[in-house]
């Protein structure tokens, strides 16, 4: 116990780790979490960061108004005012109207990409770390990926699928639906062989054996003794994954795979702003900005909730 | 010998592993029975099969390398060596617990205590999450770790090693196991913890009568505690025998080498601590003659050419060796 002396009053104050049976306060796991993610600033920075830039693209076209397929020739190329924030482009696009609707285009992209690559090359790494059989078929499937020329196959995959699923879904759900699709399953394999590599050491950790010594069985052992410990590089690549995603879709974009020309996304922005830079410049530096500030904040997200996940660095 | 109280019946256990120098013989029929409620000290140095023996037992080895190339162990009508994984899963930890030798890398750093404790229980026992933690608590305060409650939700890494130990005996204990098995569950802590933990075993086996077979390099501690001591060399048993007898009574000349080894409290301080000469066997050779002959002050010719097999020389004490130390008689 610790007193502090305030005047002549000695006050007790109780660290907060008191363990008397009646006096404890149950902590929970995610209180536990919580508190030490609020401890890593450049997560909480994140966090809100984030929150700021999903809020405004959800709820910025409502506030703005402005119909972000509007042409109007005689107002382009035009510098920032109170009709357009950001100014308009060429054709006379209201700038801030198209970055926040491909805001939300692309925070979607990026998201739902990652979850697919993530979950795949989860999948795949803890299959091929957990069972020897499986080892070398799924690595050599990995290697076979990576070894793909992504662009060409990513071409082929579009120009098969684009018109079944435009058909089947719209011509705007069934793009982001393949969109997704190919970015997730042509990025999941660094992933995959970070997760192999560490199932391989965990799993001949003796706590997987006294785990064994106890009867568990092996979907629980794989899910509840050896994925909490493999978390922070599975947390690593999810970060990098969205921002990843968010590129690549940016590229598919521009080469004219992606969404069509009049669909913004940041991605799309940036690449066709940049024939205008000398003119107009803002066109290039609002989308860059947006992509980089929103993946620098779920970067440190993932940072921080790699290490409050982590018990061992946990209350540090 | 009467075989209706024994619980576990082990027999010709041999157990190899297939590395890249050849074959290592790491158990060469191993035989033993373990009685209701008795503690089995099984004693040795590093290497000579007693881990590997009980492992063997449970099939947690992996395999391959590891291969149980035959023998049986008879565990309540079954043997458990016929059994697939599935069906020993229901024994491991449920009838027999284990206790590991390092409670530093024992426990998953990423789960609570009381996650790991009540783990067994909710396997084997089919209870709820709240009665498996009401049950944890309860064994924590059993195996002597105060303000059980609040530990129930701390992490490994905020214990030391002696009360994570314990945690591994209460993890063990949990499903009232018939059969302990304690792999060298001291060699790693100190030695004040070390006798706490002693105590606490001491005290539980009196209180759940379970049978315990307790492998240790430490002799002090096997003579403290054990009913029986087998004592193991090079994959082999090679004498087994009540605790008394044993230790006032080797017959084996490796059991009186490893007894002259204990330094002496009393009397004059020997000048150097006594050893045992020579190497231990290298297992890549499959051994067709006495594993210590080499290393034997009394070994003859027959040593060189036969191994000798477990025989008993009265008052259940068994001896494998050509030599009968009682009468100097070569066999």
């Amino acid at each position: 116990m610790e007193y502090l002396i305030q005047g002549s009053v000695m006050i007790e104050k109780k660290p907060h780790f008191i363990t008397f049976d009646n006096e404890i306060q149950h902590r929970s796991l995610w209180g536990d979490v919580w508190r030490q993610f609020c401890m890593h600033k450049g997560a909480l920075a994140g966090v809100i960061v984030f929150i700021f830039i999903t809020l405004l693209v959800s709820f910025g076209p409502l506030i703005h108004g402005i119909d972000p397929s509007t042409i109007n020739f005689r107002e382009r190329n035009l510098g920032p005012s109170l009709s357009h924030p950001l100014g308009t482009d060429n054709i006379g696009h209201d700038t801030l109207a198209q970055i926040l609707a491909g805001g939300q285009v692309s925070l979607a992209v990026g998201f739902f990409a990652m979850l697919i690559s993530l979950v795949l090359g989860t999948l795949i790494g803890v299959l091929a770390g957990f069972i020897k059989s499986l080892d070398g078929p799924l690595m050599r499937l990995t290697d076979l990926f990576l070894a793909l020329p992504i662009l060409p196959l990513l071409l082929v995959i579009i120009l098969l699928f684009r018109d079944t699923l435009r058909t089947l879904y719209g011509p705007e759900a069934g793009i982001f639906l393949l969109i997704v699709f190919v970015i997730g399953i042509t990025s999941w394999m660094h992933t995959a062989r970070i997760v192999r590599g560490d199932v391989l050491g965990i799993k001949e950790r003796e706590f997987v054996t006294a785990a064994h010594s106890i009867g568990t069985k092996k979907r629980r052992i794989i899910f509840r003794h050896i994925l909490p410990n493999i978390l922070s590089p599975i947390m690593v690549s999810a970060t990098l994954g969205v921002a990843n995603a968010i590129i690549t879709e940016s590229a598919l974009s521009f080469l004219g795979l992606g969404f069509p020309p009049d669909f913004p996304t940041w991605g799309r922005l940036l690449y066709d702003g940049a024939n205008f830079i000398q003119i107009t410049p803002t066109r290039v530096i609002w989308p860059g900005v947006f992509i980089a500030l929103t993946v620098l904040s779920v970067n440190y997200i993932g940072d921080g909730l790699r290490d409050a996940l982590d018990p061992r660095l946990r209350g540090k | 010998m009467l075989n209706n109280n024994s619980i576990l019946k082990v027999n010709k256990i041999t157990t190899r592993f297939l590395t890249q120098d050849g074959l290592v013989h790491a158990v060469n029929g191993v035989s033993f029975n373990l009685k209701k409620g008795e503690l089995l000290g099984v004693v040795g140095e590093s290497g000579s099969g007693k881990s590997v023996t009980v492992l063997s037992l449970l099939k947690l080895l992996p395999m391959p390398p590891a291969e149980i190339v035959s023998g049986q162990a008879e565990f309540e009508e079954q043997d458990l060596i016929q059994l697939d994984v599935n069906q020993l899963r229901k024994i491991r930890g449920g009838k027999i617990g284990f206790i590991f030798q390092d409670p530093m890398t024992s426990l998953n750093p990423v789960l609570t205590i009381g996650y790991q404790i009540a783990e067994p229980m909710r396997q084997h026992m089919g209870l709820s999450y709240n009665q498996a933690h009401k049950r944890s608590k309860e064994l924590l305060e059993l195996v002597g770790i105060p303000n059980a409650r609040n530990c129930l939700s701390s992490y490994p890494h905020q214990f030391s090693g002696g009360m994570r130990q314990r945690v591994m005996i209460a993890i063990a204990l949990a499903c009232n196991p018939k059969v302990l098995i304690a792999d060298e569950p001291t060699t790693a802590l100190d030695v004040t913890i070390q006798a706490q933990l002693l105590d606490i075993i001491k005290r539980l086996r009196k209180e759940l009568g379970m049978a315990i077979i307790w492998i240790t390099h430490d002799l002090a501690v096997v003579a403290g505690m054990a009913d029986r001591v087998a004592v193991m060399y090079g994959g082999f048993i090679v004498e087994e025998a009540p605790v008394e007898e044993l230790f006032s009574n080797p017959k084996h000349p490796y059991t009186l080498g490893l007894l002259k080894t204990i330094p002496n409290l009393e009397g004059k301080r020997a000048e150097k601590l006594e050893s045992i000469p020579g190497q231990p066997p290298n297992l890549l050779v499959k051994p067709l003659s006495c594993p210590f002959g080499p290393r034997c002050n009394y070994s003859f010719e027959r040593c060189n050419r036969e191994n000798p097999t477990l025989i008993d020389r009265g008052k259940n004490h068994k001896v494998a060796c050509w030599l009968n130390a009682d009468s100097g008689e070569r066999l």
